[in-house]
């Protein structure tokens, strides 16, 4: 296995191809969990511990299951199929074996269940012919990406709650235009070029 | 054509339904045994989770009532019948005792009533206005007006109305959030049946007192005196009532020169106390006007 490649892999999904930023994967629990930097936090680690465990599964399923008999095409409803059992397998492990665990990620963990992030990380892995290590490199590059993203954004919104801004912007509509102006920054990224 | 929509559909009903299987088999497997009580005692909660209890949430309290750590009076929120049925499902004695408490906001100067000594331009919140030389107004323990305790309410039950933080009564079930988060600590938890209050807190002398602002305690001892029941004392120059001795006379609402101690006949009907605007002192109009 080439160092080089897993160390561009995990660049790449990190910074510059961020899922929030770059890719606009997963806004909606970015934007509803990001009031305070712990719960950020949490659903990041949430996220981070589904998405790498749910694309290897996947990544199994697709290879050994849907490419064998030649349903590929069918592969987002199978992925969606798989990813729902998965966490509700996952919450019930949990509750029964690590209840610190799961009183910690709490309500996160059946929010993920729907999450499109989860389902695009299984879906992109596939397009991009990763193998089974890759994949799960990239799942997790990205989930730290995304945790990276949303605690940024909650440690801004902090102090966007003190800010005077103007009443109909109050909210959301301040916390998109901070999300786009964040994105910006994390534009920059995409001049880096990696020897892949 | 047909044969691979077939062949499809076969393929996903077998996926799904081992999938389901697994499912059904790990349900079985990590079942984990939950106290029925626990569930119930939940549902006679108000499950706002607002943790006045000190406990993080209405099924957090449920499970210590369950265990028997927390009385099943814990929470303030509920009345007796709740409180009791509470005890009957986690099968203890009920509660001997009851009390039903609701925040009070001690201070009554408006922002025509009290006088500031400077103007506040910074960040909306009480918490750092009173950095800056203690807030706006000159009374040391006047009410900063700028909402950190409506913004600790779960229950929208604080509002700051005309300068001051009001409770509506109807909302409020004295979870203690805004006590708690008031910087200058002018809010206190009462019975919630009690019928008077005293609308100061200010412990300076009635001289200064009398200086900045127009409805101050000066500690004269006119509703000491009043009242029959001993339940009313001036102790360092503010007036303070006993509930446990207070029987609602309101001897002291008619008697109080300053008209400070208020009564629940002050409360308007939406349930938000109106600060009396009639109180405001002639003299008081006037220098606002010249202003």
């Amino acid at each position: 296995m080439n160092v080089g490649v897993i160390i561009g892999i995990i660049i790449s999904s990190v910074l510059i191809e961020n899922y929030v930023f770059s890719r606009f994967l997963g806004i909606c629990p970015f934007l509803g969990l990001s009031e305070k930097p712990s719960t950020a936090f949490g659903m990041g680690c949430a996220v981070t511990f589904v998405m790498t465990l749910s694309t290897a599964i996947t990544w199994l399923i697709y290879t050994h299951v849907l490419v064998p008999f030649e349903l590929e095409y069918l592969k987002t409803i199978a992925f969606i199929l798989v990813i729902a059992s998965l966490v509700q397998l996952i919450e019930m492990f949990l509750k029964k074996s690590v209840p610190s665990l799961y009183s910690a990620l709490g309500i996160y963990l059946p929010l993920i269940t729907t999450n499109c992030a989860i389902l695009g990380s299984a879906l992109l892995c596939v397009q991009n012919g990763y193998n089974l290590i890759e994949s799960v490199i990239f799942s997790f590059g990205s989930a730290v990406g995304w945790t990276l993203a949303i605690v940024i954004f909650a440690g801004v919104r902090a102090r966007i709650v003190f800010a005077e801004t103007p009443k109909c912007f109050k909210g959301t509509p301040i916390a998109l235009v901070t999300a786009s102006l964040i994105a910006l920054a994390f534009s920059g990224f995409s001049g880096v070029e990696l020897p892949l | 054509m047909y044969t691979n929509i077939l062949f499809a559909f076969l393929c996903f009903l077998v996926l799904s339904g081992v999938l389901g299987l697994i499912l059904a088999i790990a349900s079985k497997v990590f079942a984990v045994e939950t106290d029925e009580r626990v569930e119930q005692i939940t549902e006679c909660l108000p499950g706002a989770n607002c943790g006045g209890c000190g406990y993080t949430g209405c099924a957090a309290l449920a499970q210590a009532i369950v265990k028997g750590e927390a009385p099943v009076n814990a929470c303030t929120s509920v009345s007796k019948e709740v409180c009791d049925k509470i005890a009957e499902i986690a099968g203890v004695a009920p509660a001997e005792s009851h009390v039903r408490y609701r925040a009070q906001v001690m201070c009554s100067g408006t922002h025509e009533l009290a006088k500031k000594k400077y103007v506040y331009e910074g960040i909306h919140d009480c918490v750092s206005a009173n950095k800056l030389a203690g807030g706006d107004k000159l009374c040391p323990n006047g009410c900063i007006g700028l909402g950190t305790c409506a913004a600790a309410c779960k229950f929208d039950a604080i509002h700051i109305i005309n300068g001051v933080a009001a409770v509506d009564y109807n909302k409020c079930v004295a979870c203690g959030m805004c006590v708690a988060a008031c910087p200058k600590s002018i809010i206190k938890l009462i019975p919630y049946d009690s019928k008077h209050w005293v609308g100061c807190m200010s412990a300076d002398k009635g001289a200064i007192t009398k200086n900045y602002c127009d409805v101050g305690c000066i500690g004269c001892k006119i509703c000491e005196k009043a009242c029959p029941n001993g339940a009313i004392k001036v102790d360092g120059n503010v007036a303070s009532i006993n509930y446990d001795l207070c029987d609602g006379c309101g001897l002291c609402e008619s008697k109080c020169p300053r008209k400070i101690i208020w009564s629940a006949r002050s409360q308007s009907e939406e349930g938000v106390i109106r600060l009396k605007q009639d109180l405001s002192t002639p003299e008081a109009n006037k220098e606002n006007t010249n202003e």
